[in-house]
């Protein structure tokens, strides 16, 4: 693991923000959403890179777990012991079970199914009348935490964001490199080696896209705490696209480098849209140039690839 | 006679009008180099799918070690001790060649789903790989990538995954095909080796391995055994040099 200090400089770095100067109400939900996506990217990598698993519904998992938390605050409901594994939990679930067709397929077929349960998500949402409809539903309060509204204060929601980044990215390492994440890693590679070896693939990538879809739900919970406000846009399927992106932009086979890509692409396309109107005609090319000319990825160029 | 360890029952598979497997029935014993040989489009491919798993025959029976495992899917079969090695070889390039080796060693060390520790840090499973690695004569290229390795190194590579789930029938299809002159000579010196320990059913093409390594041949002939016999015996039947040696060594 000699390149294990730099996603640990980079955690550093968004510790030490709000107290070197970038701990304004602006800077921090900009973090915050940075790092929130981050996390869902850091999950999606983990399917991309590790299981070979190209999901381009992975927005679906974080708009489970932050119409979870939509619900069950129109419910009444809005303690984290109760909200938190609710979303989670929901949104695993959703994994698993669009998952349990999804994953029996590989490449482009993967690829549009993931597209198809998304957009059934998001249409499902967008009928949800009681919760809002298409013009999505305002939370009354962030979800407290044993009673407490730690949420609502703006270091500590920043520090609980951080650290759930950390958390998932540890997670997705450490899979990565157990047993199970050998063998996903090898299906994605050869899934006739592991069958020939006396291994099964398709339950490992179904374990891996439920874990993915967990941290996709701890991610929406955040989300919907960070803007206190859920809509149908939170599972459209332009924002798979932007974590599939922030994934490549980061460098696709290195997990912390979606977490570069999701802080660079939420930090260009907020600055960019305050410089111009027409923000996306440059956001664009850039991501299209980024794209051509980054093999790699972020990633890749701090610490290019041995041989 | 031992018990067969491989009994291949009137196994019959049509493509259509075409009967790709005709009603082979075929016995591999216990320690013993079985090999299948046959023109092109006998049907041997079809032959290794079925025995393999990934085609299920129309009729007749696969016992495996006193099991029938007609049904089982290709990883159960693995696991009932039943390796192949593929004519296009198969390894995962991206790992290196201890990792290939290590995963079959975890499959074998039985559940996979674990979560917490580094699997690369298992001295059981590197250990096992090691093992294995060294029984093919590969023990220094371990660190290497599969993907940089020579063409025969990747056979020799495996040769050594599929020992390592400790196999009671190694299935090795054309083992030689696409190897040089050196190379082959190489992996026949190999596959001598390994025959004291393993049992074989051998499917290659190259008739002087087939005749150097072999104990029986089946001779495979439109979707037909046509003799099954010692080398001797399979050499001088008039059958088969008219159905294919004659042809072949024209």
């Amino acid at each position: 693991m000699r390149e294990a200090w730099l996603p640990l400089a980079v955690l550093l770095a968004l510790g030490l923000a709000p107290l070197a100067g970038f701990g304004g109400a602006y800077e921090t939900t900009l973090m915050a959403r940075a790092m929130i996506l981050g996390m869902a990217a850091v999950a999606l990598s983990f399917l991309v890179g590790g299981a070979g698993l190209v999901s381009l519904g992975h927005a679906a998992s974080i708009g489970v777990g932050a119409y979870a938390v939509a619900i069950l605050d129109a419910h009444g409901v809005t303690e984290a012991a109760l909200v938190l594994p609710a979303a989670v939990g929901a949104a695993t679930l959703f994994a698993l079970a669009t998952g349990a067709i999804a994953v029996r397929t590989t490449g482009v077929h993967f690829i549009m199914i993931t597209l198809a349960f998304g957009q059934m998500a998001f249409f499902t949402a967008s009928s949800l009348a009681a919760y809002g409809g298409d013009d999505g539903y305002t939370l009354f309060s962030r979800t407290e935490a044993f009673g407490t509204r730690l949420l609502e204060d703006r270091l500590a929601f920043h520090y609980i964001c951080l650290g759930a980044l950390a958390l998932s990215w540890a997670l997705s390492a450490m899979l990565l490199a157990s047993r199970f994440g050998r063998v996903l890693r090898a299906v994605r590679e050869n899934p006739q080696r592991v069958e020939a070896v006396g291994l099964a693939p398709y339950p490992f990538r179904l374990v891996a896209y439920g874990i993915a879809g967990g941290i996709g739900g701890l991610a929406g919970f955040l989300l919907a705490n960070a803007t206190e406000f859920v809509s149908p846009a939170t599972l459209s399927w332009q924002r798979s696209g932007e974590l599939l992106f922030m994934v490549i932009l980061g460098g696709v086979g290195r997990l912390w480098g979606a977490i570069l890509g999701a802080l660079v692409f939420v930090m260009l396309e907020t600055w960019l849209a305050e410089q111009m109107q027409h923000w996306k005609l440059v956001f664009g090319p850039m991501l299209v140039l980024a794209v051509l000319f980054l093999r790699g990825g972020l990633a890749g160029l701090v610490t290019p690839r041995h041989g | 006679m031992a018990e067969p360890l491989l009994r291949l029952d009137a196994l019959r598979k049509h493509y259509g009008g075409l009967a790709v497997t005709d009603g082979v029935s075929l016995d591999v014993l216990p320690g013993e180099i079985h090999a299948v040989i046959g023109p092109n489009g006998a049907g041997k491919t079809t032959l290794i799918h079925e025995i393999t798993g990934l085609v299920a025959p129309d009729s007749g029976r696969i016992v495996f070690a006193g099991q029938d495992i007609t049904r089982l899917s290709i990883p159960r079969r693995v696991r009932a001790g039943l390796a192949r090695s593929f004519q296009i070889t198969s390894v995962v390039p991206g790992f290196t060649a201890l990792e290939n080796v290590a995963l079959a060693a975890q499959a074998r060390a039985g559940c996979s789903f674990r979560f917490l520790r580094p699997a690369a840090s298992e001295a059981a499973l590197n250990e096992a790989a090691v093992a294995a690695l060294a029984e093919v004569g590969l023990a220094d290229r371990a660190a290497i990538p599969a993907g940089a390795l020579s063409h025969g190194e990747k056979r020799a590579l495996e040769l050594a995954i599929a020992l390592a789930t400790r196999p009671r029938l190694l299935l090795l299809d054309e083992p030689l095909a696409g190897a040089g002159p050196e190379e082959t000579e190489r992996l026949i010196a190999l596959l001598t080796r390994l025959k004291s320990a393993y049992t074989i059913l051998l499917v290659e093409h190259d008739m002087q391995a087939v005749f150097a390594l072999a104990d029986r041949v089946s001779v495979l002939v439109y979707g037909r055994v046509i003799a099954t016999g010692t080398v001797e015996a399979i050499r001088t039947n008039p059958e088969v040099r008219a159905a294919y040696l004659g042809e072949d060594e024209a």
